[in-house]
């Protein structure tokens, strides 16, 4: 039996709560949360510390503090948010399978909106050799042992990676009593929020290692030791440096990945660059009535933006079941000189846009270009620019006339 | 120049970097490179009293979490940060516990109070 709802939304942290608000209030009665955890929140649950919403709400809230806004607010618009139901399949025709200890419970939505996050990069991913013991987490697993759980992860610790995720914990875990003895950090500049490094790193005398990496893990049952060794600019380590460091634990901080695994199998293009969905300014994908944001499009820094990316995404879903967006998006967006990528891939001339973007590499008083063509769209100038920090930039749908397609570059000349 | 300190701003995300000149009695004179007034605030607070947030979790008994999450209802002095998390890390709670509910009046007499970040129901 087929169950109709107009949206569809899948996964209740904050992209996919924003969503939910926002379909709700423009006027949409049958949408539908499915969260796979027992709560609403996501990983704002786990993320005690401070610093969420200063954009949005101008006040540093802690991530539950951040959550329980959004939980309230669709508690008191009654949407039906499901939890402890996992997702099994989309299809491009965007009939939704979901399990449950209750069964198994099949959707059909007018408009989907992916909002799955991101899961955290392992071991596996980047390869450390050595033996297999205890005592290697993820940051965000550590996170979750640590702040939901009560469970503490050894005394002497090693973080490798300079993920803020990382960096958070770095401080945490020395309040509670453990010693960490450095953040390692194979590239020569952190990847983490210049903030983070100073309250979590240097306000506790934690060393960063920068251009170093560990090369192997050490250890029986547990981890005894990590061999760090310093690398060169294209990241191979350097013979005669290594050094072994005495160690219960190391965890990683090594990049985040979006959860696409369901967006694949309703025939959503990806992104090579981000590993999200390719979407046009709607924050539609390739799939007409899919569309997505927060982490599973593309991993964040800022949650005040994952709940505006929501929104966004929201907007777009209520107007396409309106059928009141018929503009194609078909000029393409591409990513030139110094930057990384740029979201969105693609879009239509008639509309203000908010371009976000990240930068290759660190670097100070440049200029980011939009252009078409030989003709110059816009451009801002930065203090500083870095790659740990996502750019967004506006652009009015008049600069956007009669083009063609548009270049965001950054120009190597002042 | 020759007391001149770089502090890297951590009021919001932008992260300035920005050049502190101070004078013989431990005074802020000039504030540069910061893009907004917060930073030139927070260099003066820096200088002469660095506050921080404090957050945490407490320990709850016959609750349906192992623990609350804590915080600061405004910043402590950063030297007082670890005094305080030990202070937290003795105490045993009772569930329930309500959201935004006062744990400690006026930690240390700092004049902040802890309170908690999330509810945490009893166990059914």
């Amino acid at each position: 039996m087929l169950i109709n709802k107009d949206v569809i939304i899948v996964g209740a942290g904050p992209a996919g709560l924003a969503a939910a608000i926002e379909a709700k209030k423009r006027g949409v009665d049958s949408v539908l949360v499915l969260e796979r955890e027992p709560n609403a929140g996501g990983i704002l649950n786990q993320c005690i510390h401070d610093g969420f919403g200063v954009i949005k709400f101008n006040e540093s809230l802690t991530g539950p503090e951040y959550a329980k806004r959004y939980i309230d607010e669709a508690k008191a618009l009654n949407i039906e948010i499901i939890t402890n139901v996992m997702v099994q399949d989309i299809s491009q025709e965007k009939v939704v399978t979901a399990i449950s200890p209750s069964g198994i419970k099949t959707y059909k939505a007018a408009a989907i909106i992916l909002a799955m996050g991101c899961r955290e990069r392992t071991r596996g991913a980047i390869c450390i050799p050595g033996s297999r013991p205890a005592g290697v987490f993820t940051a965000g697993v550590v996170q979750n042992l640590v702040n939901l759980k009560n469970v503490m992860v050894g005394k002497n610790i090693v973080i490798l990676g300079s993920g803020d995720i990382g960096l958070i914990m770095a401080r945490r875990l020395t309040l509670e009593g453990a010693n960490v003895l450095a953040v390692v950090e194979k590239l020569p500049y952190s990847s983490g929020l210049q903030r983070n490094i100073t309250q979590c790193l240097d306000d506790f005398d934690i060393p960063l290692l920068l251009s170093h990496t560990v090369t192997k893990i050490e250890g029986h049952e547990r981890v005894k030791s990590v061999i760090i060794a310093k690398v060169d600019e294209k990241g191979n380590t350097i013979r005669g440096t290594s050094k072994k460091f005495l160690c219960d634990t190391l965890i990683l901080s090594v990049g985040l990945i979006p959860e696409n695994e369901l967006s694949l199998n309703a025939g959503v293009y990806i992104d090579e660059t981000t590993n999200g969905a390719r979407v046009d300014e709607n924050l539609q994908t390739s799939v007409p009535g899919i569309f997505a944001c927060g982490n599973v499009l593309q991993v964040h820094d800022l949650v005040d933006y994952v709940s505006a990316e929501g929104e966004l995404a929201a907007k777009s879903a209520v107007a396409f079941i309106k059928e009141s967006n018929t503009v194609a998006s078909n000029i393409s967006v591409n990513a030139g000189t110094g930057i990384r990528y740029v979201l969105p891939q693609s879009i239509s001339s008639n509309k203000d846009i908010t371009f976000s973007m990240r930068v290759m590499e660190p670097c100070k008083n440049k200029t980011i270009v939009f252009r078409d063509g030989d003709r110059t769209i816009n451009k801002k100038t930065f203090k500083a620019l870095n790659p740990a920090e996502m750019i967004r930039i506006d652009i009015k749908s008049h600069e956007l006339e009669y083009i063609l397609n548009l270049e965001v570059y950054i120009d190597e000349e002042l | 120049m020759k007391n001149c300190r770089e502090i890297v701003c951590i009021v919001c995300p932008n992260g300035c970097r920005m050049k502190v000149f101070v004078n013989e009695e431990n005074k802020v004179t000039l504030v540069e490179h910061a893009m907004c007034k917060n930073g030139v605030a927070y260099a003066k607070k820096e200088i002469q009293s660095p506050q921080r947030s404090l957050t945490s979790t407490i320990k709850v008994i016959n609750g349906n979490l192992p623990l609350v999450s804590v915080r600061s209802d405004r910043p402590i002095a950063k030297e007082k940060i670890e005094e305080a998390i030990s202070e937290l890390r003795k105490l045993e709670l009772q569930a329930p516990i309500e959201y935004h509910q006062i744990i400690i009046h006026d930690i240390l007499g700092t004049g902040a109070n802890i309170i908690s970040t999330k509810q945490v129901l009893k166990k059914k």
